[in-house]
């Protein structure tokens, strides 16, 4: 694939014209899809698909130039892919000239070095998948979500510059359902298929499951000390990876800006950086800039950065550092804190054990308030000791109460928690988080 | 616009080669989809974008199980090596299969559907989009308090063919438009959004006749006024409990997650349990449950032409119909397809979608519709001593069985004495799903009915986004909680 892309991309850029210029972006995948329910098999199959993205820019100097964007799917025949590229862009110098010039738009540079990341697995035959991975669950209720194949990410533009990221890995992504409609969540994802680990993790999450045949307890609404799995904590991060962006903040978006102004301040407990150091997810963005390899955001409750795309950095006079057109984190790292595994349920007391949240979303974006739910294996804890499985609350929360005043201690021990979503084509990365310990958290439903 | 020249002769002459006598049935749905859109920020050029996909989307049957192989490789060698791929998934699973299918899944059509559009996308130039987009962001400033505005346009053009060894051999052409524009206006630390009725909620089937249209710049006005009003000339909402009356672009919302999502059988079913959830609703429940008030009529209609989610058959070939899910607050049917029907042994619809051809059709919302009752816009009102009217979605979240939701809006304004008074900012409400319907109290008539819709309902695995629509009339909830924002 990286030599398909290099030989289109190639071709293209040999056609250019003077003042022409062009940006490209690949992604895509070659994946198995298995969807489980009670443990049997509700729809499975295979997709190939790979987008390229472009970005044509027409004059010299920056400041009066023109851009138009676009995306082909690739049929991975060289001389079809390349006229339907050839098309697009002979409609872009039909329709550039009357367009408006874009202040922002930049032209490409080689502003990096080449990289090219490629890494292999070893995954379950495509015949195979089925059987071994519903053969254990039998007699237990499982609903799942098996993908497994090869991801690529590809960059070049017009200026010399090449970037390409190639993985394999698989991911299922599962819930253990009692009868009583409850459930654990549980993932199993690698590079290389381990059938030893495979069953041990599914006799853990039988074992897990036991925890919760007890009836369901009613929890009032109010506040309530809480203990946050590192899941829990993800999903509070991929909320707020939306507000650390530049922009969100320049146009008063974002509830950080509270943070720069020094009005607010989260907890000196918690840190967050962007770290591409393991290599999981492509360090380029769409331009081809390589990102630092830590960036640290959040210091001891501080804002020391926000992601600042180029096109932000243009438009306000900053510097940009190498974040994605999105301003969205994509490695990001919590700092771990000093709470063991053993002490967990001793320190929360009396109180909430989530285990997961759902369906979060801002319900004060500007002023930075949170609204969702509890989800899978949460639990009552009375004096240090699980009590019950509990139903579902919701919560209605202030970010800089949740990471700020509120948060008592993080654990020692992290966990990354994979990104399995596949909108369009398969996502990559992940949060390295640990869990969170508060002082309370405010249930309203 | 064509899929690709020959592509239905190609789908008919890989058939005519296919003689594997394991294989019980084959389906193509072949697919192509232009997306075009612009984004203005502060009457400055931010996006403009030209996406062409394509690529068929392979079903096989097998030992009564579907295994299914999406490529855009569209050539004869391309989609013989897709119908191998989908046989092997097809068998491997078979022996673990949730149910047994059969061709009956997949029913001979030879339809064709075509959007209305009465100004096709063709006769006005991408850069008079574009200069209408900046004219409109520019407008939109009309102080130094705002600071920000925006202007959206998306156009989806898609041609889509259904091939099968049944003798299907149909087509639909789908126009789809959305634009929105807002307004963004501070006052110190009070920053409020003002949108044209919530986020890309103007979703419609048709052409520039939804863009260009005679209230298009008493809108862009009224969105920019809104949105000072909100910043400087407004109240938080009251936390406590009052009677909620909900315009339509934000009844939108409160059908779709709390009538349309917990109705879809496969969520029923168990299917969605991984990932977007289950339902409270349960299959013995259709035909018993008393979902809401006797003023409660919801219909299924993929047959309301100008709505963005019509078809005229879904994704596995069955015959699009209006059906009513909620008669007089009873509820009377699912929102299945074909396999949901035989898995779950209930009446269904016809609602089986992909996003695109490169993902297996599942159960999906169309056009989910709340039908008007009696009551005009004046008369809803009449009666409140003490109410709060809120209008345009901008917040929305629920559990995952769907019961206890919590939903944000743009702008509100308090009801006293039967009368819109005090501008409210940050109105937000939240209620668990039975009994909010249960306390609806009025339906507003066909003059307070108006048609929405959206681009962004996500569910499945792998996961999909598909556009939706919904009309509904204004309604009128009685003692519901209200509360206003973190200021």
């Amino acid at each position: 694939m990286k030599n398909y892309f290099q030989s289109l991309a190639s071709a293209i850029f040999r056609e250019l014209r003077q003042e022409e210029h062009l940006f490209l972006n690949l992604a895509g995948d070659d994946s198995q899809f298995i969807r489980i329910n009670e443990a049997k098999v509700r729809q499975s199959g295979v997709v190939e698909n790979y987008f390229l993205d472009f970005t044509f820019v027409l004059g010299e100097v920056e400041g009066s130039l023109k851009k138009g964007s676009g995306q082909i799917t690739l049929c991975l025949n060289e001389q079809d892919d390349l006229n339907r590229l050839r098309a697009r862009l002979e409609d872009l110098r039909k329709e550039l000239p009357n367009f408006p010039v874009d202040p922002y738009a930049e032209l490409p540079a080689k502003k990096s070095d080449e990289s090219v990341h490629e890494s292999s697995a070893s995954l379950l035959a495509r015949g195979e998948a089925v059987k071994t991975l519903v053969n254990p669950w039998a007699g237990y209720d499982v609903a799942g979500f098996y993908a497994a194949g090869q991801i690529v990410r590809g960059m070049a533009n017009s200026a010399g510059l090449f970037h390409w990221f190639r993985m394999e890995n698989f991911s299922f992504d599962y819930s253990l359902f009692t009868p009583a409609q409850k459930a654990l969540k549980a993932h199993y994802f690698s590079a290389r298929w381990d059938d030893d680990k495979y069953s041990r993790q599914v006799q853990d999450s039988i074992l897990k499951r036991s925890l919760l045949e007890k009836n369901s307890v009613k929890i009032s609404p109010g506040q309530y000390r809480v203990y946050l799995t590192p899941s829990a904590v993800a999903d509070i991060l991929n909320i707020l990876g939306e507000a650390l962006g530049e922009l969100a903040i320049q146009t008063s978006k974002s509830a950080m800006r509270f943070l720069r102004s020094g009005e607010k301040r989260l907890s000196d407990k918690f840190t967050l950086i962007e770290d591409f150091t393991d290599g999981l997810v492509p360090q380029f963005n769409e331009e081809g800039e390589l990102a630092p390899n830590k960036l640290i955001l959040i210091e001891n409750g501080k804002l020391q950065s926000t992601l600042i795309h180029s096109r932000t950095a243009r438009e306000y006079g900053l510097r940009a550092n190498g974040a994605g057109r999105r301003e969205c984190l994509r490695a990001p790292v919590v700092l771990s804190g000093n709470l063991s595994e053993p002490e967990i349920l001793k320190s929360l007391g009396t109180g909430i054990y989530i285990s997961n949240l759902h369906y979060l979303n801002w319900s004060d974006e500007v002023n930075g308030r949170i609204t969702g739910m509890t989800r899978y294996a949460c639990f009552w804890v009375i004096e240090g000791k699980i009590s019950s499985p509990i139903e579902n609350l919701r919560f209605d929360e202030s970010i800089f109460d949740l990471l700020g005043s509120s948060l008592e201690q993080l654990t020692k021990f992290d966990e990354y928690i994979l990104e399995t979503l596949t909108y369009g084509y398969r996502q990559i990365g992940g949060i390295r988080t640990p869990g969170m310990l508060l002082s309370k958290m405010n249930f309203t439903l | 616009m064509s899929i690709t020249n020959g592509v239905t002769a190609l789908f008919h002459r890989v058939l005519s080669q296919i003689s594997d006598p394991s294989i019980e049935w084959v389906g193509f749905r072949g697919l192509r989809k232009i997306t075009t859109q612009y984004f203005v920020r502060d009457g400055l050029p931010d996006e403009n974008d030209r996406n062409d996909t394509h690529g068929v989307m392979v079903e096989v049957l097998v030992n009564g199980q579907f295994g299914y192989a999406a490529t855009a490789r569209l050539t004869e060698e391309g989609m013989h090596r897709a119908v191998a791929e989908a046989k092997i998934q097809a068998q491997a699973a078979a022996r673990f299969a949730v149910h047994e299918f059969s061709i009956a899944q997949r029913p001979r059509n030879v339809s064709t559907y075509q959007s209305d559009c009465l100004k096709p996308f063709s006769g006005i130039s991408a850069a008079d989009v574009y200069g209408e987009l900046i004219r409109i962001s520019s407008r939109l400033k009309i102080s130094d308090r705002i600071v920000k505005t925006t202007a959206f346009i998306r156009t989806v053009e898609t041609d889509l063919r259904f091939v099968t060894s049944n003798g299907s051999n149909a087509s639909q052409q789908f126009s789809l438009i959305t634009t929105d524009f807002e307004a963004t206006a501070r006052n110190g630390n009070i920053v409020q959004s003002r949108s044209d009725g919530g986020f890309r909620a103007k979703s419609y089937q048709g052409g520039w006749e939804f863009f260009l249209s005679d209230d298009l710049w008493m809108r862009v006005n009224q969105v920019a006024e809104q949105a000072l009003e909100l910043a400087f000339d407004s109240v938080e909402c009251p936390d406590t409990t009052l009677d909620l009356v909900l315009k339509p672009d934000q009844m939108m919302l409160q059908i779709h997650e709390t009538v349309g999502h917990p109705l879809e059988l496969d969520r029923i079913l168990g299917d969605e349990r991984n990932f977007a959830g289950w339902s409270f609703v349960n299959t013995g429940d259709f035909g018993c449950l008393q979902y809401g008030s006797p003023l409660m009529n919801v219909t299924f209609d993929p047959t309301s032409k100008t709505q963005f989610a019509s078809y005229g058959f879904d994704d596995t070939g069955v015959q699009a119909a209006c059906e009513h899910l909620i008669k007089d607050g009873l509820l009377v049917r699912g929102l299945g397809g074909s396999e949901s029907q035989l898995r779950s042994k209930l009446a269904g619809v016809a609602n089986m979608r992909a996003t695109s051809w490169n993902r297996p059709a599942i159960d999906r919302m169309a056009n989910i519709n709340l039908e008007p009752g009696n009551s005009s816009f004046d008369e809803i009102l009449t009666d409140i001593k003490s109410g709060v009217l809120m209008e345009s979605n901008r917040s929305w979240s629920i559990d995952d069985f769907r019961n206890k939701f919590q939903f944000g809006c743009e702008y509100g304004k308090l009801i006293e004495n039967g009368r819109l008074t005090t501008t409210v900012r940050n109105p937000n409400y939240r209620g668990i799903t039975l009994p909010f319907w249960h306390s609806l109290k009025k339906v507003g008539n066909a003059s307070t009915v108006t048609q929405h819709g959206t681009p962004y309902c996500g569910k499945g695995e792998p996961h999909q986004i598909i556009g939706v629509g919904h009309t509904s009339p204004v309604c009128l909830f009685e003692q519901i909680n209200v509360f206003g924002g973190a200021e």
